[in-house]
This record gives C-alpha cells, structure tokens and sequence, in this order.
C-alpha cells in the first residue's frame, strides 16, 4: 500500500505545509508555534521509518519512484533544419535507494530532534519556524532529488533559511558567520550549478527520430545522464570529428573540469580543508539547536553530492584522484583532531573534531570499494547523530551556564549528573568506542581504505588518538573536577530536553551494536559504481 | 533607383500603438497648459498610464494579427517606407515590455512624487510618453536613421526628466552629465554609422546585410572602425563598464521613477538597437569569420568587464540608487552576454535568452525602485540604513523587497535565477566557459551587496514608530511586480512558450 500514495512528495511537502500553518498562527503564541513545527517535523520522521520498513535492498527504491515532467522549455531551433522539438527539459523526479535512504533518516531524526531543542529559542518564534520548516524542506530535497536542477534549487533553497537562521538567532559574532556562510556556499553552489550545466548541455542531450523530424533533448535527468555518461554511442563519448562539432562532446577536459567543479563544491560543503573556516564560524555563533541541523545535516549534503554526483557520474576521473582524495581527507583527520586539542571553547572543540571526522568519510570514499563507500555512508550518519547529540547538550549547558568556555566549567557531574552522563556517552561515541555507533563508521571506512592504500590509513588512524585526547580532556574538564560555585545550584535537564537526549543516545547505542540494520540497506546501492571501478581497475 | 515609398492610410493600423503615444503625448501637454492651477496633476498620469494601457493593447492586436498571418502562410511582418521601419514580433515583444514597464513606472509614481521635490508633475508624466516612443521607433528600426532618430527621441527626453527636481542640485547636476555623455555617446554612434553608411552606400540594414561579405573583404579596417565606434557608443548608452561612470550620478539624482525608466527601458531599447545592428549585419560575416569573432569579442569583453566592475563598485556603495545603478551597470553585462554567442546548430535561443532576463531584470528593477520610493520617502534618505527595521516597520514590504532581491542575486526560485540559467546554459553549450565563470562568481559576490538590505530589514533596528505608509497605486505596482517575478521563476514555461511561438529569427531578425 504504500507503493501506492506518493511518499517521497509527502515527506518533502509536509514542513512545508507546516510552514504555511506557521504562517497562519499569532505570533506571540509560541507553544503553538513550536508544536505545530514539532508535529510538522515528526510526520516526515515517521514516513521515513515506514518507508525504511518497506524498502528493499534487492529491488531498490524503484517502487517509490515519482517522476513528472516539471519543465520543458522550447529552444529555438531556426539554426537547423528537420528538426521536429528541441527542449531543455529539467523534472520533478523523487527517488530513493541505499546511499540516499540512511541520509533520509538521519535528516528526519535529526531535524525532529532539532525542532524539540528549539525550547531555548527566546525571540521572534513564528519566524524561526517558518525558517527551520522550510530549511528541512531543502534537505529532503536534496537528499530525493534525480535531476540535477532540482538538487540544486533545493541546496540553495537551504542557503536562505540558514542565513536567516544564523543571522538572527545566534551569538555575539552572528551576522559575520552569516555572511561567511552565504559566500562560502554560494561559491560552492556557482561551481556545482557550472558542473551541472556543463553536464547537461553534453551528456544530457538525447535525439530521437520521430515523424515530423528529430526530437531533440537536452535533459537534467540524473538517469539520462548516467545512461548517456557510460554508453560509448552517446553523443558526448563521440568523437567530434565524426558528428561534425555541434559542441556536444564531453571531452576528457570537460568532464576533469566537471569533476574539479563539483570536488570545489561539495568540499566546501564537506568541509575538505582548506575550506572549512566559514563551518567553524557556524558551529560557534549559531543557535545550537541550528548547529544540530547544520553538523548533523547539512554537512552530509556534501558527502552525498560527492558520492551521487562525483563518483556516480564520473567514476573514472574519483578513480585516478582516489589517492588525492584520501590525501585530503588525512589532512582534514589531522589538521581537525589536533586543533581539536588546543582549543579553549566547547564549541570549537566540537567544530574541529567534525572536521577532522569528515576526513573518515573522506577516506571512505577514497576507497572506492564496498566496504569503504559504506563506511563513508555510516560514518556520515553515526557523526550526525553524535553531533546533534552534542550540540543538543551544548545548548542545553549554555542556557544552564551562560558559557562555553572550557575554563569556565568543571564538575558538573554533581549539579546535572543527567546532562554530564550523557555527555560523556557522547564524547566516547565521538572518539569512536566500540559498542557505539561512531566505531563502525570509523572501522569500515578504514578498513576499506587499507585494501588500496595502507600507509595513508594507517597516518589517518593517528586521528583516533587524538580524537580520545581533545574528547576525554574536554568532556572530563566540564564534568569532573573543582566546580565553581554559581554552577552548583543549575538544574538538571528538563524533560522536554530529556527525550530527545534519550533518543539519539538509544540510535547511537543501536547503531553501534547493530550495524547491519544501515549496512543491509545500503548493500546493492554502490553494485553499478563498484563494476565501473573493477572495469578500470581490471583493464 | 527605385521610387520613393511612401506611408499610406492603411499603413495607420501597423503604426497605431506609435500613434496612440503621440497623440497622448501632445493631447496631455494642451490639458497640462489650460488645466487650471488649483487642480491636481495626478489626473494626468492617471491619463499617461491609459495612454500607455491602449498602446499596448494595439501592440498585443499586432501580434496576435501576425500569429494567424503566421498560421495561414501569410506575412507576418509588415515592411513600412522601403524597410526603414519594420513592425514584427522582436519589435512587439519588446515594445510590450517598454509600455508595461513605463506603466508600472508611472503607476509606482502616482502619489509618490511629491511636488516639493518634482515641481511641474504634468511635465514629469507627459514626457515620459515621447521617450517610450523613441525606445518604440528603436525597437522597430529597420534604417540607421530610424534608429538614430528613435536613439535622440528617447535621449533628449530623458534628459530633461533627469532635471526634473528643479529645487535640487544634484538632479541638476545629473541632467547636466547625462546630456554631456549621452551627447557623446550619440556622436559616437553616428560616426560609427557614418563609416558603416560610407563603406556600404546605404542606411538600410537588409541592404548593408546583403553586402556586408563584400564589404568587409573590402573594407576591413573600416568595418573595424565602425563598429568599435558604435560599440563604445552603445556601451555607453547600456552603461556597461567602462563606458558606465556617468551611471552612478544620474541615477542618484534623478527622481527615482525616472531612475527605473533610464533603468529598464531605456537601457532595454539601446539593446534593441544593438540586436538590430548586429544581426543584420555582424551575424552575416559567415566568410569572414575572423573579423566577425573580433567584434563578438569586443562585446564579451565589454560585458565581462561590466559584471565585475558593476559588482565590484556596488559592494561599496551605502547610498541605494547609487547602488542599484552599479547592479544595473552588472546587469547590462549580463544581458550582452546572449548577443556575444556563437550561433550553432543547436544554439540559437540568444534573443529568448536575452529576452528572458529582461523581463526579469524589469519586474525586479521596477519593483526594487518603487520599495525604494516609499522607504527613502519615509526615512527621509536614500542609504542602505533607511531600510533598517523595515521587517519591523512594514513587514509585508520587507517581503515583498526580500523576493526582489532574491531575484537580483539569481536565487532559486524566481525569475532572475531562471533568467541566468538560460543565459548560462547559452555559454556553457557554445563553450564560453569564461563568461560563464565571470557570471557565476559575479553573482556570488553580488549575494553581498544584496544581503546587504536584506541585513538591514531583519537584523537591524530601525525607527519602530513611524509606519509606512505605501500609496495604493505604488502598491499595485509593486505587488504585481512581485507576483511577476515569482511567477517567472516557478512557470517560466509559459512565458518561453509564448516566446517560442511568436519569435523566428529568419522572420523576426534578419530584414529581407
């Protein structure tokens, strides 16, 4: 039955439709507001867990495919002769399968849990929800999206209700870590939309003979693109000698041109140093319950578009920059892991272990085997959650503390038992203890990099090292030792703060002990990649 | 030689959207002088803005006569005085857009221009009627002359409403600038045509088209001289770096209606002119290609200079006009950038292209100009910091500014985002891949300057207690340019469509 109502649309529709009601209600009510987003939040949360229940590995995501034709553009065609239609064509088309499934639920749990933390929010509520439905949106899009136009509409229609969201609601510094954000992304998205174009404009195009002459298309879909990428007889893998230039084909610059745009693009999505200073900025002056969505979230939108875009679409130029990219991400392990250890201020320790995490799935995309891109996968979705968790009790300790400097606080252990508990069940996830979920991300995409390249894992493994160093010093520094003495009296979290800590603790804890419930979804998502890899490994 | 044509009665019909404005124009300017002092000038541009209404009307009636020509295998091009003038869909397409846009201008301005700052307002709207006449004549050129004479009609009666705040210096000072470097722009441009016409021995342009291959084997370095002379000339009429610095003062001291008309219209006719030229006579160079690339090249580079300096210079701007007149300085490069094209088997959508983004560039320019209007109106100043606390003051305007300026820096979805990408898929599919990165990274440094409003309206706080208070027909103005800017980003099929049907480059462009 549920092959049968259009799920992928209801789940991206529904913060939107809760937007509009947002819209609807006063202003000054904000226990409305915020249950009305919350609600708004959790019918997505609870489609994803139904489709997660009814998806198959074997058969992918084929039976809740929607696709329409959205636009179809007429293009002048005076220059040639017999030519029936010549269309630029871009469709709303919604899709799921193994990589983009896990990413679908991480962005449901997360944003839902984000909608709960969002208590501490103190001005302007209906705006704010407005903003964070509509920014879920984006991510949904993102993660459904088959044509590339559409991806793109829905990466940047998330780049608004950020800027806003930082902008308004942050900290000290927020209007300047907006900006960073805007042009660092903005930046990114130029690139991607140049790679995108260039991509459509050439192995987009399809002609079909019909009746009244050829039809001629130049399509965005992601499928006629992957069709047209690896058929020999496309018009972009034919020799421009033979058909005469009608600029079509994809030449070998073109598609290293391509492939270099979108490593910019989603790399400062990523961030791959040296581009991660605006996510910094982020994660300190934005509200934390925004800094969940944008390290558990947005971040992963980079990670996806590197795999969906760079490696699906371009196997062969990932294959020959695999050491490059496993290069970089040994960098981000360790520029971000020692970083990690010097700072003074939660936040950043917290920015800095993100980075130095991402360089993991950097490494697993590196790979280019199962077990890798797998581990890329888990490791995006365990560091979400483990982020989000972070950031939730961050938020939580800042409303308490008014600070997060790490000089400030000590032995909260005795004033908020509850809150440091669960903070150090946090921080051991995040320096990758077995039995938690951030283990396996580590370990499958290690142990898929060790297959092809052995000494730049092992340097990389230095990063767990340090990862036990800046998380043991600064999660025992706040909760363990002399506490001052205005700290004694702060209360322990409220239940409204509770559940959601309860939650992404029971998914870490899951995912850690049970690995296979992700590892079995993703299983036949990478089969297409993987042959392409072989076929060049072996010829 | 062949005999003179000349125009007769039936020739009437063809010309009556021309004929409609001009009869406005002189019955308005009778009621202007034996009006009685006492009454309100309104009246007058309530009149303007009709005259404008049934204008357009005959040019719709125009075009849907040449859609069934077009459908029965008649002509849908009519040919007035041996060529020299050409009513046919590029010309009605754009005359739409000239007509609508002055509209919306006059209608933004109804209670909004106070007469202590404009103090003859029956001048201020009657004159606006010949200078749309002259983008008209521009539009629908088909003889150098025409079109010099459409070029001086539209100049010189802009330059009197750039003076048109009598009381103010800078308004002055403006017109003085604007008639100083528009006058050497004309002269310019018709020096270029006067070597064009010396080389070719005609004004015609199907005629120099015909001959242009001989010519330019004959003439090479004339043809060189002519067309970099008009080029500077029309770059300067466009404002397109770095033919622009004139822009920043005229725009500043103009009246702000004024401003979105030299804006829109008029920077959208001297394009008109440009497409006429152009592919009458450079499209035909086919033999000589060298000479042809040189050309084309000249304008990308005018264009590509254009986005970076107009962006560069907005970035720093505080007062809003001057800044609007830099991204309109930004957004001439961007509509060259189509004309600029090869033309291959697989490409030829340059006039939709352009097309598109001009309709885009209007609605949100317009929009933009009137929000500024009313907000400059009730902060008492023109800077950036006038917008402060608009979200608080006036929220619906601050949404309203919101979606303009989303259109300006090209985000998704409305029409300045589509608008860009047809013009950037023109690049990438002739492999124009500089312009495109020129276009892109222009536009991401561009989110700066218009963030930058957008951090005025919602971050900062300004005057609470002062309302706004928006005239109701500015306000139409204003909400059907955003209704049109939205709608061209979620339905640009429809308009496209409408395009598609209408416009042929054998029939439309090149003259016969």
């Amino acid at each position: 039955m549920i092959e049968n109502i259009p799920i992928l649309s209801f789940i991206l529709l529904a913060p939107l439709v809760g937007a509009l009601l947002v819209l609807l209600l006063p202003k000054q009510r904000s226990g409305w507001l915020r249950i009305t987003a919350l609600v708004f939040s959790l019918i997505p949360l609870a489609l994803c867990l139904w489709l997660f229940a009814s998806y198959q590995p074997g058969a992918g995501g084929t039976a809740f495919t929607e696709h329409y034709t959205w636009l179809s553009i007429p293009l002048n065609k005076d220059a040639s002769q017999g030519i029936a239609s010549m269309l630029l064509h871009f469709d709303y088309h919604l899709a799921v399968d193994g990589i983009s499934l896990p990413m679908l639920l991480l962005t449901s749990i997360v944003s839902s849990m984000a909608a709960m933390a969002s208590v501490h929010i103190r001005k302007r509520w209906k705006m704010y929800y407005v903003l964070f439905l509509l920014l879920e949106t984006g991510m949904y899009g993102v993660f459904l999206a088959r044509d590339l136009i559409l991806f793109f509409i829905f990466f940047e229609i998330t780049l608004i209700p950020m800027f806003f969201l930082i902008g308004i609601w942050g900290y000290f510094g927020r209007e300047k870590a907006a900006n960073r954000f805007l042009v660092y992304n903005g930046l990114g998205s130029a690139a991607m939309l140049l790679a995108f174009l260039i991509l459509i404009a050439t192995a987009g195009f399809t002609a079909a003979q019909a009746a009244g002459g050829y039809q001629l298309d130049f399509s965005g879909s992601y499928d006629v693109l992957l069709k047209n990428l690896s058929d020999p007889n496309a018009y972009a893998n034919l020799d421009p000698a033979k058909t005469g230039d009608l600029g079509l084909h994809l030449s070998n610059n073109l598609k290293w041109g391509a492939f270099v745009l979108l490593l910019i693009a989603f790399g400062i999505k990523i961030p791959i140093f040296p581009f991660h200073t605006w996510m910094l900025r982020v994660h300190k002056e934005a509200p934390p319950s925004i800094v969940m969505i944008h390290s558990g979230v947005l971040l992963k939108m980079g990670v996806y578009g590197l795999i969906r875009f760079g490696a699906f679409l371009l196997p062969a130029q990932l294959h020959s920059w695999s050491t490059v990219l496993a290069v970089l991400g040994v960098i981000n392990i360790l520029y971000g892991a020692i970083l990690a250890c010097v700072q003074k201020e939660f936040k950043l320790v917290l920015a800095y272990s993100s980075v130095s995490h991402m360089g993991i799935v950097l490494l697993g995309i590196a790979s280019l085997n199962e077990i890798g891109l797998q581990g890329a996968i888990y490791q995006s979705v365990s560091h979400g959650l483990i982020s989000a968790l972070l950031f939730l009790i961050v938020g939580s300790l800042y409303e308490r503390t008014g600070t997060t400097e790490l000089d400030d606080l000590g032995g909260l252990a005795k004033s908020v038992p509850f809150l440091s508990g669960i903070l150090l069940t946090a921080g051991l996830a995040s320096l990758g203890l077995p039995g938690l979920s951030g283990f396996v991300g580590e370990f499958l995409s290690f142990l898929g990099l060790f297959g092809s390249m052995k000494w730049l894992t092992a340097v990389g493994v230095l990063g767990i090292l340090f990862a036990a160093v800046y998380v043991l010093r600064s999660v025992l520094g706040i909760t363990f030792g002399p506490i001052q003495d205005r700290l004694t009296e702060i209360k322990d979290a409220r239940f409204v703060e509770a559940v959601p800590m309860i939650a992404l603790t029971a998914l870490i804890i899951l995912l850690g002990v049970y690995p296979s419930i992700l590892t079995d979804l993703m299983q036949h998502g990478f089969t297409g990649l993987l042959e392409q890899f072989t076929q060049r490994a072996g010829g | 030689m062949a005999p003179l044509t000349t125009l007769s009665w039936s020739d009437a019909w063809y010309l009556a959207p021309e004929i409609t404005l001009s009869a406005f124009a002189i019955v308005l300017t009778i009621l202007d002088l034996f009006a009685p002092k006492s009454w309100n000038r309104n009246f007058i541009g309530w009149l303007t803005v009709l005259g404008l209404a049934v204008a357009a009307g005959f040019v719709v009636w125009l075009m849907l006569d040449f859609k069934n020509a077009g459908a029965t295998g008649g002509n849908p091009v009519h040919d007035l005085l041996g060529g020299s003038y050409r009513v046919d869909d590029f010309g009605n397409l754009l005359k739409l857009v000239f007509l609508g846009s002055s509209g919306f201008i006059v209608l933004a301005s109804l209670g909004s221009v106070r007469t202590a700052d404009v103090p003859i307002k029956g001048e201020f709207y009657y004159l606006l009627l010949p200078a749309v006449l002259g983008a008209m004549v521009m539009s629908s050129s088909g003889d150098l002359v025409t079109l010099f004479i459409g070029l001086e009609l539209l100049s010189i009666t802009s330059y009197i409403l750039v003076g048109s705040r009598k009381r103010n210096g800078l308004s002055s000072e403006a017109a003085f600038k604007y008639l100083v470097t528009g006058g050497v722009a004309s002269a310019f441009i018709l020096y270029g045509m006067s070597f064009l016409y010396g080389i070719a021995g005609s004004t015609n342009l199907s005629l120099i088209g015909q001959n242009i291959g001989q010519i330019v084997t004959d003439y090479h370095a004339l043809v060189y001289v002519a067309f970099f002379l008009m080029t500077a000339g029309f770059a300067m009429k466009v404002a397109l770096a770095p033919f622009h610095a004139w822009a920043a003062d005229v725009y500043q001291g103009a009246p702000t209606p004024i401003t979105s008309f030299l804006a829109v219209v008029s920077k959208g006719a001297a394009f008109a002119m440009l497409y006429r030229i152009f592919m009458n006579t450079v499209f035909f160079m086919q033999n000589t290609p060298a000479v042809r690339d040189d050309i084309y090249l000249a304008l990308a580079v005018l264009a590509a200079a254009a986005m970076i300096v107009g962006t560069a210079g907005a970035l720093r701007q505080r007062n809003v006009k001057r800044l609007l007149a830099l991204s309109g300085v930004a957004n001439a490069g961007i509509l060259m950038i189509p004309l600029t094209l090869r033309v291959t088997q697989l490409h030829s959508s340059i006039f939709t292209e352009f097309f598109y983004y001009l309709l885009a560039y209007a609605f949100m320019n317009i929009g933009a100009f009137a929000i500024l209007t009313v907000v400059s109106r009730g902060s008492g100043n023109e800077s950036l910091s006038g917008f402060a606390g608009l979200y608080h003051r006036a929220p619906w305007t601050a949404v309203a500014m919101t979606v303009l300026l989303c259109s300006l820096a090209g985000l998704p979805v409305t029409g300045g985002f589509f608008g860009k990408l047809f013009i950037l898929f023109g690049t990438v599919q002739t492999g124009s891949y500089w312009l495109a990165a020129i276009l892109l990274v222009t536009t991401v440094v561009s989110y700066a300057v218009y963030f930058g409003f957008i951090r005025q309206m919602y971050l900062r706080s300004g005057n609470e207690d002062t309302g706004l208070r928006i005239p109701g027909p500015a306000a139409v103005a204003i909400w059907i340019c955003v209704a049109a800017t939205l709608a061209l980003g979620f339905l640009p099929k429809v308009v496209l469509d409408w395009i598609d049907a209408l416009f042929s480059i054998p029939v439309d462009f090149l003259s016969k």
